[in-house]
C-alpha cells in the first residue's frame, strides 16, 4: 500500500522506449493538495511521467500509487475508475478535432450519462471560467493555439477531478492568460485542495505558483496575495529531472539556492 | 528488424486486438449512435462505387461469357453464369476489395490522425474505452453493411449482364432471367453472405488495428493508411479461397 496522505506516488518507477532508457528509478511524491512544479529539459520524460500516472502507459519497473491505491497492474477497466478523479491537460491541446468547443467540454459527463439538462450550466461556467463562452459552437481547427489550450483546460476541469495535471499549460501563451491559467491552478490548489503536476519550464509560472495564493474574504471575494515574510503556506514543491533521473527535489527556497548549473540554467 | 519477427509481432497484435473488440461487442457501454453512425459513413457512403463496380462487371461477364458459350451452343445460359458468378464469388470479392480501398483505408487514416493528435490518449483520460468506442462500432458497421452491398452488387450485376444480354447479344430478356432464376438458391446466397460477413470484418480490423499501431506522425498515418488497404486486400482474396473451400464442401456438394 502506499500513503493514504499521497495523491501520487512513484516509486523506483523506470521506463525506456527500446534501447533508450527515458525513466531510471524515479521516485516522488506528490501529498494531496499539493501543486508540484515538475521541471527539466526536452525530451526529459516530464509528459512521459504524466502518462505513467494516469495509466496511458505501464511501467517496466517500479510502482506507481494513486491515492494510496497501487495502478502499476490495473487493467484498462480499472484504470477508468481510477481516471474519473483526474483531470487531464495535454501539451498539445489534444481536442477531438471532429466535436466543437460545446462536445469537447462537455465529453466526460456524456461518457457518464450525465443528463443533457444538467450538462449545460457545468459546460457554461467552465468556458466562462476560461473566457471562451464566445467560442461554443466552433471547431478546434478555427481556433487560435491559446485558445485550444484553454479548451484543454476547460476539458480537463469537468467533473471536478481531485487531481489534474497540468502539461506545459503555458507554453507559447501571451503572460495575460497564462497568468490566468496559473491563478486558476491557485485557485484550485488553495480552495478546493486539488492536487496537481504541473510541468512548465517558464519563470513567470513559477513565480505565481511559489510565492502567490488565494484565499476567500468574508464576502465571498477571491484575494490573490503575495508571500510576506511570515507566511509559509504555500503548497507548491518542486522536481527537477535529467537523464531519466530527478536531480532535486524540494522546496522553492531550497532549489533556489542550489548551486548545480542545469538547476540554475531554468533559473536565470 | 527482421522483418520475419516483425510479421509474426503484427500477427499477434492483430489477434489481441480482435480478442479484446470481440470481448467488448458483449460489454456495457455500447456505443448504438456511433454504430448507426458508422453504417451510415461506412455503408451508405459506399453505394455509390459499388453500384458502379456491380453494373460493370456484370455487363462484362456477360459479354465474355456469352462468346464462350456460344461456341458450345448454350448461350441461353448466360444469365446462369453471370449470376452464380456473382453471387459466389465476384459479388464478396469486388464489394469488399472497394470497400478495402475506400472504407479500410478511412479507418485507418482517421484512428491514426487521433492516435498521433493524442486524441485517443485524450479519450482515454476522460473515461472511454477506444476498443469499444471507435473500434466496435466500425466492425458491427462492416460485418452488417458488407453482406447488404454484396446483395446490391449482385443485383445491379445481375442487371447489367440482362443489359447486355438484350442489347449486345439479342437474347430475349425472359430466357436470360429464367436462365438466371437458376442460379438462385438458398445455400448460394448463404455461402455469399457469409463470405462478406468475414471481410467485412477483416477490413474493418485491420483498419483499426493499422490506426492504431501508427508510429512516426503524419507521415506514419499515410503509410498506416496504405499497409490497411494492402494487408485487407490480400486477406480478403487469401480468406476467399479458403472460405470458399468450406462453403463448397459445407453447402454446395452436389446431391
Ligand atoms: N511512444 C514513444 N516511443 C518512443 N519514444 C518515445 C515515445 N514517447 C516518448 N518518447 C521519448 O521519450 C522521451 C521523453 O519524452 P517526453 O514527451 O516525456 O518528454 P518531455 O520531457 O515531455 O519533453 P518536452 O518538454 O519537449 O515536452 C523523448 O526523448 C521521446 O523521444
Ligand atoms: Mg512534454
Amino acid at each position: 500500500m502506499g500513503s493514504a496522505l499521497n495523491a501520487i506516488e512513484f516509486r523506483d518507477v523506470s521506463l525506456a522506449f527500446g534501447e533508450r532508457v527515458i525513466l531510471d528509478r524515479v521516485s516522488f511524491a506528490v501529498r494531496q493538495g499539493e501543486s508540484k512544479i515538475v521541471m527539466g529539459g526536452s525530451g526529459t520524460g516530464k509528459s512521459t511521467i504524466l502518462r505513467l500516472a494516469l495509466g496511458l502507459i505501464k511501467p517496466d519497473a517500479g510502482r506507481i500509487f494513486i491515492d494510496g491505491e497501487d495502478i502499476t497492474h490495473h487493467t484498462e477497466e480499472q484504470m477508468m475508475e481510477i481516471r474519473r478523479k483526474i483531470g487531464m491537460v495535454f501539451q498539445e491541446g489534444a481536442l477531438f478535432d471532429s466535436l466543437t468547443v460545446y462536445d469537447n467540454v462537455a465529453y466526460r459527463l456524456r461518457e457518464q450519462h450525465v443528463p443533457e439538462e444538467q450538462i449545460e450550466p457545468v459546460v457554461m461556467r467552465m468556458l466562462r471560467f476560461v473566457d471562451l463562452e464566445d467560442a461554443v459552437v466552433k471547431m478546434p481547427n478555427e481556433l487560435s493555439g491559446g485558445m485550444r489550450r484553454r479548451v484543454g483546460i476547460a476539458r480537463a476541469l469537468v467533473g471536478n477531478p481531485k487531481i489534474i495535471f497540468y502539461d506545459e499549460p503555458t507554453a507559447g501563451l501571451d503572460p495575460i492568460t497564462a497568468r490566468t491559467i496559473c491563478e486558476l491552478a491557485l485557485k484550485l490548489r488553495d480552495l478546493e485542495d486539488v492536487s496537481s503536476i504541473f510541468v512548465t519550464h517558464r519563470l513567470q509560472d513559477i513565480e505565481v505558483l511559489a510565492h502567490e495564493y488565494v484565499i476567500r474574504d468574508d464576502k465571498g471575494n477571491l484575494i490573490f496575495e503575495e508571500e510576506g515574510e511570515r507566511l509559509c503556506l504555500i503548497n507548491t514543491k518542486f522536481v527537477m529531472l535529467k537523464d531519466g533521473h530527478i536531480i532535486f527535489s524540494g522546496t522553492d527556497e531550497e532549489i533556489r539556492q542550489s548551486a548545480d548549473p542545469y538547476i540554475l540554467k531554468f533559473f536565470t | 528488424m527482421n522483418p520475419l519477427i516483425n510479421g509474426i509481432i503484427q500477427v499477434q497484435e492483430l489477434t489481441l486486438l480482435t480478442g479484446r473488440a470481440v470481448r467488448s461487442i458483449t460489454r456495457q457501454p455500447r456505443y448504438w449512435g456511433e454504430m448507426f453512425r458508422q453504417m451510415d459513413v461506412l455503408g451508405v457512403g459506399s453505394l455509390a462505387i459499388v453500384l458502379l463496380t456491380g453494373t460493370f462487371t456484370g455487363m462484362v461477364l456477360a459479354l465474355n461469357t456469352a462468346n464462350t458459350l456460344q461456341k458450345f451452343g448454350v448461350q441461353n445460359v448466360t444469365g446462369q453464369l453471370v449470376t452464380t458468378s456473382l453471387i459466389r464469388e465476384l459479388g464478396p470479392v469486388l464489394t469488399c476489395l472497394m470497400l478495402a480501398g475506400r472504407v479500410g483505408s478511412g479507418i485507418a487514416a482517421e484512428l491514426g490522425s487521433m492516435l498521433v493528435s493524442e486524441q485517443i490518449d485524450a479519450m482515454r483520460a476522460l473515461g472511454t474505452d477506444p476498443i469499444k468506442k471507435l473500434v466496435v462500432p466500425r466492425i458491427v458497421a462492416l460485418v452488417t453493411m458488407a453482406p447488404a452491398l454484396t446483395v446490391i452488387c449482385d443485383f445491379v450485376g445481375m442487371l447489367g449482364g440482362l443489359l447486355i444480354s438484350i442489347t449486345l447479344l439479342h437474347q430475349p430478356s425472359s430466357v436470360y432471367l429464367a436462365s438466371s432464376r437458376n442460379a438462385v438458391d438458398i445455400n448460394e446466397m448463404i455461402g455469399g453472405l457469409l463470405k462478406p460477413m468475414v471481410f467485412g470484418f477483416i477490413i474493418a480490423i485491420v483498419g483499426c488495428y493499422k490506426g492504431l499501431s501508427t508510429t512516426g506522425g503524419t507521415v506514419g498515418v499515410g503509410r498506416s493508411t496504405t499497409q490497411s488497404v494492402v494487408l485487407a486486400s490480400i486477406l480478403v482474396i487469401v480468406t476467399d479461397f479458403l472460405l470458399s473451400k468450406v462453403i463448397i464442401s459445407l453447402l454446395l456438394q452436389p446431391n
